[in-house]
């Protein structure tokens, strides 16, 4: 047998211990697996659904709202801007392209949104079936929409006013379904899209008195806000500010927002890290008092081997590969532990279209999870393995029965 | 194979262990007895090279143990020096094979397994190779350690309290399995006791005449007679 497998048995030798080890290895390492996986969902959602997005520009208020109503479809949306002002922004030779956001109804709880055709291309989203729409009034389903709802193509429904669902009901304007997307992991998977006619038209129907207060309407006619591409990076420079103090409207750049957002949500993670840490101390002393303990206990065992011609640092690397083993079946516990209750959390929260990727994934980050495993065992290992090695081999053979 | 003059140990700043000069013979037999604390286990450690004289010279099996140390007495060790420990260390977690395979780990050499049947069986323990250590009888245990300090044909057996724990018959079966390895492996064999019955065993299994080795803690520097067949424990 080789060191790899003497140390597995020593280890599975006393069966209790090294059990309880693993456990307490495993949750530790389960809970910086869980941290990681859940930042790195967020981070990843975050991007997918702002990549291409180099600013949005939208009425006065909070920046970081805007992005989080706008792009992410969390929050509500500080206000309108008039589509005329919208409109000016493309002739700005560092813009490449606009795309007009309009929101303000919601169909069950998922967001209408009112857009172009190049909000879909922008995504790259593909239709699973049907068309995309030629004219008001008919919409494209996001993937989870269709599937929750169960519309099929050709089906009518009411829009109702709001973005949470329950709002007062556009009854007498029917959408209809002309498509359903494929999935795509993103944000449009709970969207309803629309040409951004439909919403005007429901609204200006809605509220205007005769066809002249609605000719009138047309005029004013706004959007919520407008998705704006650069064509060149340096436009970050100078564009905002532009918009700020040029215009009525305010210019956020996501990428700034979301930096912000993650860094206040940071400190609540910070905590959790800090559990986590604690969790793994922890469980590094229980191996530190496991691995002291079995060295006392086969002070003899260990005497002998050095009888049998074994050198010290052979005994010190059995030592070792006894925590090294133990390291490896926790980190594997614990990576299975933290995925589950991901993918668990996901399910139970609902997420799973929102901000959870369905499957297991391996970001970069998670090595951190078997590195720390090795770390800890190896810690916990060093003063037992000294002890080995300070171990009088006479004496034992002293001590008699 | 045993030479040792004005052999000296001594612990930390204590008074030095001082031991009577030997010269054993290649295949001899050598009875260590004393009081404990007279250095009986220090002397052991001596020959196999796990501590060094303060003074004196000690060669075991034409090799100078002083010239040896750290790795090299390791190596040595392993391949010249079989140990019979009192308590056996049998390793409990392992099977009996396991437990024999662990010595050439601890040599670092490549496992012989005919050699481990070989041993196994000329000691009538083969059939107990794959039961875990812990599962053998007292009798069982020491066939199997006294196996495990044969495997590597060492050139010199160490037996430490060999009769300890056993009743009469049995102590003189032990005795005779002792003497009996160590012929066929053509090895030299010492055991240290305080147990009268092993002289008697030995007296009653051989006709090589044991050399007679008694310690006592303040023992002066003097030669020892080889035996004269009267033996005084």
């Amino acid at each position: 047998m080789s060191t790899l497998a003497y140390a597995w048995r020593y280890v599975w030798a006393r069966p209790m211990a090294a059990l309880l080890n693993v456990l307490l290895l495993s949750l530790g390492l389960g809970s910086m697996t869980f941290l990681l996986l859940v930042s790195h969902h967020v981070e990843r959602a975050f991007d997918r659904d702002l990549a291409g997005i180099d600013v949005v520009v939208g009425a006065k208020g909070s920046p970081m709202q805007l992005i989080l109503s706008g792009v992410l479809h969390l929050d509500v949306p500080p206000g309108n801007v008039p589509m005329a002002a919208v409109n000016a922004l493309k002739a700005n030779p560092l813009v490449a392209q606009v795309i007009p956001i309009s929101l303000g109804d919601n169909l069950q709880g998922y967001r209408i949104v009112g857009t172009s055709l190049s909000y879909l291309s922008h995504y790259q989203a593909t239709l699973a079936q049907g068309r995309v729409w030629d004219a008001p009034m008919q919409v494209v389903l996001g993937a989870t929409v269709a599937r929750t709802l169960g519309l099929q193509l050709g089906q009518k429904f009411a829009g109702a006013h709001g973005l949470g669902a329950g709002g007062h009901a556009h009854g007498d304007h029917a959408f209809t379904v002309v498509g359903v997307l494929a999935p795509h992991g993103g944000v449009i998977d709970r969207l309803v899209i629309t040409d951004s006619a439909s919403v005007w038209k429901v609204h200006e129907d809605a509220h205007a008195l005769d066809d002249q207060d609605r000719l009138a309407l047309e005029d004013e006619r706004e959007v919520t806000m407008a998705l704006v591409r650069y064509t060149s990076p340096l436009a970050a420079v100078t564009f905002p500010r532009w918009v700020n103090t040029t215009t009525e409207m305010q210019a956020a750049a996501p990428a700034l927002e979301v930096t912000r957002l993650l860094h206040m949500l940071g400190l609540g993670t910070d905590v959790l890290r800090a559990f986590a840490g604690m969790l793994l101390f922890t469980a590094g002393l229980s191996v530190f008092i496991a691995l002291w303990n079995a060295v006392r206990e086969r002070r003899g065992d260990l005497a002998l081997l050095r009888m049998l011609g074994a050198p010290a640092s052979r005994i010190g690397l059995l030592l070792m590969t006894e925590a090294l083993w133990l390291a490896l079946v926790s980190a594997l516990c614990g990576l299975a532990l933290g995925q589950a209750f991901v993918l668990g959390l996901g399910w139970v929260l609902g997420l799973e279209s929102q901000l959870m990727a369905t499957g297991l994934l391996w970001p970069p980050t998670l090595w951190v999870v078997p590195v720390l495993a090795v770390l800890v065992a190896l810690g916990a290992a060093l003063l037992p393995v000294w002890q080995a090695y300070q171990s009088d081999v006479l004496q034992l053979l002293q001590t008699k029965e | 194979m045993i030479q040792t003059q004005q052999l000296q140990f001594a612990y930390g700043e204590g008074q030095p262990l001082v031991f009577p000069d030997v010269a054993v013979p290649h295949g001899g037999l050598v009875l260590l007895s004393g009081l404990s604390g007279s250095g009986k286990s220090t002397w052991l450690a001596l020959l196999a090279a796990l501590v060094k004289p303060q003074q004196g010279a000690l060669t075991v099996a034409g090799q100078d143990l002083r010239a040896l140390s750290g790795r090299s007495a390791d190596a040595w060790r392993a391949r010249n020096i079989g140990f019979l420990p009192q308590k056996l260390y049998l390793s409990a977690a392992l099977t009996v094979q396991h437990n024999l395979e662990l010595a050439y780990w601890a040599a670092g050499l490549p496992v012989d397994r005919p050699r481990v049947r070989q041993v196994l069986a000329q000691l009538g323990v083969a059939q107990w190779a794959q039961r875990l250590a812990s599962q053998l009888s007292g009798g069982q245990a020491q066939r199997v350690a006294l196996a495990r300090a044969v495997l590597m044909q060492p050139r010199l057996i160490l037996a430490d309290e060999p009769t300890a724990s056993l009743d009469d018959a049995a102590a003189q079966g032990a005795v005779q399995m002792l003497l009996s390895a160590a012929k066929e492996h053509s090895a030299t064999l010492v055991i240290a006791t305080h147990d009268a019955r092993v002289a008697q065993a030995l007296v009653a299994c051989t006709a090589v005449a044991p050399i007679l080795l008694h310690l006592s803690p303040a023992w002066p520097t003097s030669a020892l007679s080889p035996a004269t067949g009267r033996l005084q424990v």
